[in-house]
């Protein structure tokens, strides 16, 4: 049976990037926010990877990205993600960074999917990643799934299969490094993903070129959104600790050894 | 200061330490609060800890033994209206992580995650890109509820009080939890209450002075110190990823371990890196790592630039196997 996976997913700087806050109240940014290279955040990139994968495994699946960010970064980044696997896009033209209100950012999410004139509830598997790398909070996907009506959820989710029956099987992270393994009878459901288990997929360029036809119509169409401040900031700030390092050298194994066992015991 | 929940959840039928690291929390702004427990065994856990609390509420039975977001979502939603405070304190473990977000969706509420500290004029301070910028905020709305981090508050000594008042919450769902796994074939080595971080990076994995790889003599070095000390075990991404890559290195590592800018970022009071560079993406990741020692062959390697509080130029396999003799 096809499946209808939405990946949510929106932007994050290239984690190689040097960040810097900039702290105006109203409205903290980012220095040169709109200037960093960009990536599609890496724990939705994970979900993609999955929805790809799965919907290769059911024939007719289809697999639509819906992302809130500045277009004009939105556009660059698609270029590559549009590489790795076939998808349609409904973007959302709006700011994007971790500032951003997440319940205000999955309420323009929701809204989005809640338009699709053509979605199959029955047959939805809504994803995401279980936190941004901007935001960190971890908080949007529950929320969008809350507003489109799906009370069976799952986060940190690192594996999912189809069983025979077409019951859903669920791994999701828990604490002490283990996991829980869930069955849902039936979509629709939320899984925010974790790191999942499969790698990146190699460019495909005809995919890529196939892609854009549909993914620039859609980008010229992009909903403008404005997302209005919740909260009100009082500080940004980089953590400031360097250490005074004592550096040990030439010192014979057993006494390190010694020492560190006498630091563990402390 | 306003009226505050406390929303705990049991585990094992107790209250876990994170959860009294947020009724610490709660007692140390001085106002009045209300605690409510759900879970398995969750009313004899709050009254072993309900001391000073206002109004004690529990959920249990057994479609609340086990952590699952339809059941977990409905259990906390019928706390929080019953006791009605404008402020929400939850541990922030994977079970209210899950829950909590799509319930503030409910009650039209605000909520904040990886909250670690909370003044009494009611500013969080919370971090953002990956542990990279820090930031305190304040809310107009309310409910507001807010997950605090484990690790981040003391924990509260546990005062018995009243016997809870038990709300009956029904749910539909089609959920069922079938059990548990470890990807660590049955090495449980990350433990968040450890005192220990013990992270291995790739070095184990590299030719040593002998032209050859030891990675079998790394594992056993690795695991009967992680036995020994029962320490939480992380790792660098590139061991990581070596792993991913099917190779026969330290195949125990996972992602589940990885400790850095793309994995996570524990709270130890004190962490070993053995064996890893030092580079930034991963050492974002030893942000809350109180006490830093790192053991590398590399004089120059990234820990001596200010990231560790010790760093000892040496062969990791030899001090690990002194180590070892003495602990
Ligand atoms: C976008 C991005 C995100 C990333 N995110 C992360 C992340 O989340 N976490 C992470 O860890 N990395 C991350 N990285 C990768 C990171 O930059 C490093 O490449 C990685 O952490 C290096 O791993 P390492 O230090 O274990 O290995 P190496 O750099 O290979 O270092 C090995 C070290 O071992 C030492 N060594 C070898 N043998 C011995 C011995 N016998 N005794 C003592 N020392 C020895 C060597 O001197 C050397 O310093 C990221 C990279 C990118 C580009």
């Amino acid at each position: 049976m096809p499946y209808q996976i939405i990946v949510c997913g929106g932007l994050a700087p290239d984690p190689l990037q040097t960040l810097e806050p900039v702290f105006d109240p109203a409205r903290p940014s980012l220095k040169n926010e709109l200037m960093l290279p960009a990536v599609f955040d890496p724990w939705a990139a994970h979900a993609l990877y999955e929805a790809g994968h799965l919907a290769r495994q059911h024939p007719g699946s289809v697999v639509r990205v819906v992302s809130l960010a500045p277009k004009a970064k939105l556009q660059q980044v698609m270029m590559t993600v549009a590489q790795k696997l076939p998808l349609e896009l409904v973007a959302l033209d709006g700011p994007g960074g971790g500032f951003t209100d997440a319940a205000a950012v999955a309420a323009a999410l929701a809204d989005a999917i809640a338009a699709m004139p053509d979605l199959d509830r029955s047959r939805l598997l809504l994803f995401g990643g279980w936190e941004s790398a901007t935001r960190g909070a971890g908080a949007v996907m529950q929320r969008v799934a809350e507003r489109l009506g799906i009370t069976e959820q799952f986060l940190a989710v690192d594996e999912l299969s189809v069983e025979a029956d077409g019951s859903l099987l669920v791994k999701e992270r828990i604490e002490g490094g283990r996991h829980q393994i869930s069955r849902c009878s039936s979509p629709p459901v939320m899984l925010a993903w974790a790191t999942g288990n499969l790698p990146e997929p190699p460019n495909h360029p005809q995919t890529g070129m196939a892609n854009m036809r549909v993914i620039m119509p859609a980008l010229q169409k992009a909903k403008p959104v404005a997302l209005e401040p919740a909260a009100e900031f009082l500080r940004t700030a980089l953590p400031s600790v360097i250490r005074q390092t004592r550096v040990v050298k030439d010192v014979p194994a057993a006494e390190i050894a010694r020492e560190i066992a006498e630091w563990i015991r402390q | 200061m306003e009226k505050t929940l406390v929303l705990l959840h049991t585990v094992d039928g107790q209250v876990p330490q994170a959860g009294l690291e947020t009724l610490g929390l709660a007692k140390s702004l001085g106002g009045e609060f209300d605690l409510a427990v759900l879970g398995a065994g969750a009313a004899s856990a709050a009254q072993q800890i309900s001391g000073g609390a206002a109004g004690v509420l529990a959920v249990e039975g057994d479609a609340f033994a086990v952590s699952r977001y339809a059941t977990d979502a409905a259990a906390c939603e019928a706390l929080i209206r019953a006791s009605g405070a404008p402020l929400i304190l939850a541990p922030d473990t994977m079970r209210f992580h899950r829950a909590l977000p799509g319930v503030a969706e409910r009650l039209s509420a605000a909520i904040d995650t990886h909250v670690v500290s909370l003044n009494s004029e009611g500013a969080v301070e919370r971090w953002y890109y990956r542990q990279r910028i820090e930031a305190s905020l304040r809310r107009a709305q309310r409910p507001w509820i807010l997950l605090v981090e484990p690790g981040s508050q003391p924990a509260a000594a546990p005062q018995p009080g009243a016997a809870p008042e038990i709300l009956s919450v029904s749910c539909d769902t089609r959920t069922k939890i079938e059990g548990f796994s470890t990807p660590l074939a049955g090495e449980q080595t990350i433990r968040p209450d450890a005192p220990l971080l013990f992270v291995a990076g790739a070095g184990w994995t590299k030719k040593q002075k002998d032209g050859a790889v030891h990675v079998e003599e790394a594992a056993n070095l690795i695991l009967d110190f992680v036995r020994r000390t029962q320490c939480s075990l992380g790792s660098s991404k590139s061991l990581v990823d070596l792993s991913g890559e099917g190779q026969a290195v330290l195949p125990f590592l996972t992602h589940l371990h990885q400790v850095g800018q793309t994995g996570s970022s524990p709270r130890h009071k004190k962490g070993l890196a053995t064996c890893c560079h030092g580079e930034e993406p991963h050492v974002v990741g030893w942000r809350f790592i109180q006490e830093r020692r790192a053991i590398n062959l590399d004089p120059n390697c990234g820990w001596v630039r200010g990231k560790a509080d010790v760093v000892y130029v040496a062969d990791a396999f030899e001090v690990m196997r002194e180590l070892l003799k003495l602990i």
